[in-house]
């Protein structure tokens, strides 16, 4: 029954860091990299030398045929390493693999387009660069100057479109080529709304021809709806391979394993973080007590700490409530309020706690992420961490309990209700 | 469909290893991507002429203008010796092959750089990226030789049928180059010292090739066979015979051609051992 497409045992990926110091770039640094290395010969295993990373480390999987499998990892996990060597634009240090089929790679749309060249010799080249036969492009051609919108402007040079044209016609090309394999990057991250729907609709058509496809993106929705499986990179290493909404799930909580406290380590920061230095973010229950779980139907609060080392007017502190799907919960700043928002217009260097109540019954159960930012409307963002903690929220107590079904929607509120008998 | 259903009977099975030792040269696979490298090469030509008023007619201008300084120079005022030919014919019937070589050295010793976003993104032989180069140089030539055509025609000289042998010089020229180019364009590729040199190794090579003088200059023996080493020697030589009947190319034609044999297929091997890593130093 099994039938992979893609097979991938053990591959790892080394690069060479420090190219500074490390790489001979030019025939002098060659000559001077030889005597060091001479010296290294006798102190080092080149192998594990601190000059090397592994981007990639030990990645086995298979893909069926016709799977569309979603890759998610944090930037630098080696999802285009990863990428990369499937598309044999670099080869692997170590391992083995197999794929069965022509791999059309859209690894960052519009490459080899020229700006010099017309909409219409663009096709043509980038059509080529992409592994298309000229019959195919020609055959194709009308259909790809339709999907791409450009229109009249096709005979016209691309350094004279707008980036959205430009990009319009370049996924446009890269759309309609017909490998077995499509690898897609975060292509999704460009265009207007309206055609963002239409490259998913794209990329669904695809996947129901029964081709298989590769999609890397940090947009999880867009994960959650193409794909039914997903595997999580972290670090160069495949840490989970599961349905997608599980390993999204995985993936969002990822390193947030801290227990209702975040405390942030100076070099988790900028070197000019001054003025605004984080120290904490808490999740309290109603005693105080910091906490993974809190209550929803008792309330809880969230405070975070932080040092400010100059005045700073104009100040607000606040956070993002997200589910671990990425879905905005609410947002709330502490200058919200008129009379807070007067008395601290300026904030004098010191120590600071801005805590908020999150009153009874509000949310619903589940886990959720907290994001902070600290700016100065329009004027300067002095801090955001989007992930900065999560923590749990159980609904023991909350409205509805009596039925044992989990509620739909991330708030949980206690409303008002009446019932009346109409009488006719 | 029927185009899917044909690929569904013939699915390419790709391995996936580490780059090994010398890899052999897949001549199958490059055929495969005849395509991209015409489009490859119909690029480069398309851009160079873009946004230029006199376009394609820089290709007549710069041999034209070249042969004049070289008369006005060695044939005038120097009076170098021209096998018995007028001057200018003398001179741009070398300057033809020589600056299809050069440019075609040229461009191809900076081509994989020039296109590394090609080669960090998508996958294909990079072989394509320096011969396209190299076949870009030839449409220039075409262009150029319709003006050493209406030079001879002035000077009414009318070719032979060694005239035939053309092709076969010209090609033995654009060997010439990608055999130079292939090495330097690898090399270029981790160390840009490269491209700095071949300006500089253009001109002495020009230098070192019977392009102003008669190869009569250089003393018969132990010498000329030294100065055959120098492929260019060769097709200089037979380019000038094939068309204007001069002394026929000699033993000296031999070892130009053994020359870029060794230079082509060494370049090759190189090139291939070098191009899986391409992508990761460019």
């Amino acid at each position: 029954m099994s039938n992979p497409v893609i097979r991938v045992e053990n591959i790892s990926k080394r690069y060479r860091i420090g190219t500074a110091q490390h790489r001979p770039d030019t025939l002098r640094d060659l000559i001077t990299a030889g005597v060091q290395q001479v010296g290294r010969l006798f102190t080092r295993d080149e192998y594990e030398s601190p000059s090397h990373i592994w981007a990639l480390k030990d990645i086995s999987f298979e893909v069926e045929r016709g799977q569309v499998l979603g890759i998610v990892g944090r930037n630098g996990a080696g999802k285009s390493t990863l990428l990369k060597i499937l598309s044999r634009v670099t080869d692997p240090t170590q391992g083995y693999g197999e794929i069965h089929g022509r791999v059309g790679s859209l690894l960052e749309v519009g490459t080899g387009f020229h700006p010099e060249l017309s909409g219409r010799e663009n096709i043509y080249l980038n059509g080529a660069i992409l592994g298309m036969r000229r019959e195919e492009i020609d055959r194709k051609f009308d259909e790809i100057v339709e999907f791409s919108e450009v229109g009249k402007f096709i005979d016209t040079p691309v350094k004279r479109f707008s980036s959205g044209m430009y990009l319009r016609l370049a996924f446009a090309v890269a759309a309609h080529l017909e490998p077995e394999i499509l690898v897609v990057d975060e292509v999704l991250a460009v265009g207007d709304a309206e055609f963002q729907r239409k490259c998913l609709g794209k990329m669904n058509d695809v996947a129901q021809e029964g081709r298989t496809v590769l999609f890397v993106s940090h947009n999880m929705s867009a994960i959650l709806r193409l794909t039914q499986e997903t595997i999580v990179l972290d670090q160069g290493m495949l840490v989970k391979r599961a349905p997608t909404p599980e390993a999204v799930d995985h993936y969002l909580n990822m390193g947030l394993t801290k227990q209702g406290e975040r405390y942030w380590m100076s070099e988790e920061l900028k070197d000019n973080q001054a003025p605004f230095i984080p120290v904490a973010l808490r999740v309290l229950n109603p005693k105080g007590q910091v906490v993974d779980t809190v209550n929803a139907a008792e309330g809880f609060s969230i405070e975070l700490v932080y040092h400010i080392t100059t005045d700073i007017s104009g100040l607000r502190v606040g956070i993002y409530m997200m589910t671990t799907r990425g879905e905005y919960v609410f947002t709330s700043f502490d200058m919200d309020d008129p009379q807070l928002f007067e008395m601290y217009s300026v904030r004098p260097p010191g120590r600071y706690i801005s805590r908020c109540c999150i009153p009874p019954n509000l949310m619903n159960e589940g886990r959720y992420v907290l994001g902070v930012n600290a700016s100065v409307y329009r004027i300067q963002r002095y801090f955001q961490d989007d992930r900065a903690l999560t923590f749990t929220v159980d609904a023991t107590g909350a409205p509805g309990m009596q039925w044992p079904e989990p509620r739909l929607g991330p708030v949980r509120p206690k409303l008002e209700w009446s019932i009346g008998k109409v009488e006719r | 469909m029927e185009n899917s259903r044909r690929q569904n009977n013939q699915i390419p099975v790709v391995y996936l290893r580490p780059a090994a030792g010398w890899l052999s040269i897949d001549l199958k696979e490059l055929w495969r991507y005849r395509e991209l490298i015409f489009f490859l090469t119909w690029r480069d030509i398309k851009v160079r002429y873009k946004q230029a008023v006199l376009g394609i007619a820089w290709a007549i201008l710069q041999p034209l203008l070249t042969m004049l300084i070289f008369t006005l120079i060695f044939g005038i005022l120097l009076k170098t010796p021209s096998q018995g030919l007028p001057y200018p014919l003398f001179a741009l019937s070398a300057l033809l092959p020589w600056q299809l070589f050069a440019s075609a050295l040229q461009r191809s010793s900076i081509s994989l750089v020039g296109n590394a976003n090609l080669i960090t993104k998508i996958y294909f032989p990079r072989l394509a990226i320096p011969l396209a180069s190299v076949f870009a140089a030839l449409v220039d030539f075409g262009v150029s030789f319709i003006v050493l055509l209406g030079v001879m025609a002035f000077y009414q000289f009318w070719p032979g049928w060694n005239f035939l042998w053309l092709p076969l010089i010209v090609l033995l020229a654009l060997l010439t180059a990608l055999a130079v180019g292939l090495w330097l364009s690898a090399l270029n590729v981790q160390y840009r010292d490269v491209q700095h040199m071949v300006p500089f190794i253009i001109q002495v090579w020009m230098y070192a090739s019977p392009i102003v003088y008669p190869i009569e200059t250089i003393p018969e023996g132990t010498w000329r066979l030294l100065y055959g080493l120098n492929p260019m020697v060769g097709v200089i030589q037979g380019f000038r015979w094939a068309l204007l009947g001069t002394t026929p190319p000699d033993f000296t034609m031999l070892i130009s051609v053994g020359v870029v044999l060794i230079l082509l297929i060494s370049g090759l091997f190189y090139f291939r051992r070098m191009e899986k890593t391409f992508a990761d130093i460019v």
